[in-house]
């Protein structure tokens, strides 16, 4: 299969980059893994056009991305409502849609979210780093030569030919985490340093409401709020250790922070860990949204975590029924 | 205390498993972490994502829908108790050139007004041994190494740089590091190297790897400016 000229970057937007799944197996010489803040959303995209779930995604961010079709492709947006237009229409999400050359997707403004994911049928082609076509950002590799798409970039797909039988497929909306709360609830699980806080500091955590700060991206998302009592026989910092994206830190000034998937180590107590199944909405958070903390057991993170599974497989199969 | 008698298990979240091994920075227990996390690599054990060794602990991420945790728990037992019988590679000894000082090492003679000696004889405490790699860590490539002479241990600065240069060779309490990429720090900065510890092409990326041995050694600015490797 050749391949082909699929856009051009009229605006980049805040900040757009490709991502996949991530890159695994390369903490030990300090990589991070990176990849979609948002999997979830990022493997529902590639599998509405017919891409494996993995493959690589345009990240966009908030608002501003501008991009033309340099041929006929079949696409879908998924993740957060970020009032995707094609030529000055609105464009529904989570469902494919035929493009012809000239035509042109924007992203107008944040209705609910905070990160969109554009998906092609065939896959945008990005070399593989370390395994990964994720842009590693602070690392400056990965994705389109290491940075964030500017304009004037051409971004390329495989040319397929079957892509049009996919044409109107939808992912079912009850299926969707939801996004459009007041509050955000994450659903976490103490540990692994829990125990170097108080009774009440860790009450503190459960019972109040978080805002999400401007120092909000891909490494991470402060929150300001109630401070986190910790226990005054402990040390702020513990011995550098590895770090999981949805780690809740808790620095010396008792306010958290969220990790994302762009750190590898770190010396700041974790007071909890979001669980897998609520990491979308963590990368759907923006300046000023409120956050809640719910603990729950492991086992009902893992049956959370099994029946999303099973949906996405169940997607899967029916689709491979049309 | 040391290595505990019975490792730590710590749940980070649904899809981590933290293994602690001990509550200090010490060889015994980061020989432990680098025996288990090549044991574990060995066993090719489906389900685990990835392992990430430091100083005292090694993460194991996990995907809870291939490997229960239950299941991963006693498998992680009976590796560690068939432990011994793994052997720690041999490790590489890699020498670091150094130039000290003026920009290169903005710090040096902040350091050396601290303990109250020369910056000549900072040098020397430097290069006087061959360092541990604990861990490689916070960025691609970063070396975290100990242990410094006792009459080396100097406090982080209290106001981090936001910008420390690439190649910068720093301290900070017990340990010494090298900035692989330019980024924000806190530690002392005692010189700078011109050897790349980082490139993402390469197989494997980085030039230092835990359990290795680094022995720095001067070299004049002249040499830094021209070096090629």
């Amino acid at each position: 299969m050749e391949r082909v000229e699929a856009f051009e970057v009229l605006e980049p937007g805040i900040l757009t980059t490709f991502q996949d799944l991530g890159r695994y197996g390369f903490s030990q010489f300090g990589v991070p893994p990176s990849g979609a803040s948002d999997p979830f959303s990022l493997r529902v995209g590639n599998l509405l056009v017919g891409n494996g779930e993995e493959g690589a995604c345009l990240e966009v961010t908030i608002r501003g991305l501008k991009i033309r079709a340099l041929g006929e492709l079949v696409i879908a947006i998924t993740g957060g409502d970020l009032s995707p237009l094609l030529n000055g229409e609105p464009l529904e999400m989570w469902r494919t849609h035929l493009l012809v050359e000239g035509d042109v997707i924007s992203f107008k403004k944040v209705q609910t979210g905070c990160r969109a994911y554009l998906a092609v049928s065939g896959g945008f082609i990005v070399p593989k780093i370390m395994g990964s076509s994720s842009t590693y950002l602070s690392g400056k590799f990965g994705g389109f030569e290491g940075r964030e798409l500017r304009r004037g970039d051409i971004l390329y797909t495989l040319d397929i030919q079957s892509s049009l039988d996919k044409l109107g497929l939808r992912f079912p909306s009850d299926w969707l985490p939801p996004w459009k709360k007041e509050e955000v609830l994450l659903r976490v699980i103490p540990g692994p340093q829990d125990h170097h806080f108080t009774e009440k500091g860790f009450q503190t955590f459960c019972s109040s409401s978080y805002q999400v700060t401007p120092q909000c991206d891909r490494m991470g998302v402060r929150l300001e709020g109630p401070k986190i009592e910790r226990r005054s026989d402990v040390e702020e910092s513990i011995i550098s250790e590895g770090l999981i994206s949805g780690g809740i830190q808790v620095p010396g000034d008792g306010k958290p922070i969220i990790i994302l998937t762009e750190l590898v180590t770190g010396g700041y107590t974790k007071i909890a860990t979001i669980i897998s199944t609520d990491l979308p909405k963590v990368a759907q958070l923006k300046p000023g949204d409120q956050v809640r903390f719910n603990p729950v057991s492991i086992e009902e993170a893992h049956l959370l975590l099994r029946e999303q599974e099973e949906r996405l497989i169940k997607f899967k199969e029916n689709f491979q029924k049309r | 205390m040391g290595l505990y008698s019975k490792t730590l298990y710590f749940l980070m979240g649904d899809r981590g498993l933290l293994l602690e091994f001990g509550d200090e920075i010490s060889r015994e227990i980061n020989e432990k972490v680098r025996r288990m996390a090549l044991a574990i690599q060995a066993e090719t054990l489906e389900g685990i994502i990835e392992t990430v060794p430091t100083y005292r602990s090694l993460l194991i991420v996990y995907n809870p829908t291939v490997l229960p945790i239950e299941g991963l728990k006693k498998r992680l037992e009976l590796i560690e108790e068939g432990l011994r019988q793994t052997p720690l590679p041999q490790p590489n000894l890699i020498h670091i050139p150094v130039v000290y000082g003026g920009i290169y090492g903005p710090d040096l003679e902040g350091v050396a007004k601290y303990h109250q000696i020369s910056p000549e004889e900072i040098i020397r405490l430097h290069c006087s041994k061959p360092y541990l790699i604990y861990m490689i860590g916070f960025m691609p490539g970063f070396p975290y190494m100990g242990e410094l002479p006792e009459a080396l241990i100097t406090p982080r600065l209290k106001t981090p740089r936001l910008i420390v240069p690439k190649g910068s060779v720093a301290i900070a309490q017990r340990q010494t590091g090298i900035y692989s990429m330019e980024s924000p720090g806190g530690w002392q900065l005692l010189g700078r190297t011109p050897v790349e510890l980082f490139d993402p092409k390469k197989e494997p990326p980085a030039l230092l790897q835990i359990g290795d041995l680094v022995q720095f050694y001067p070299v004049t600015e002249k040499e830094y400016e021209n070096w090629s490797e």
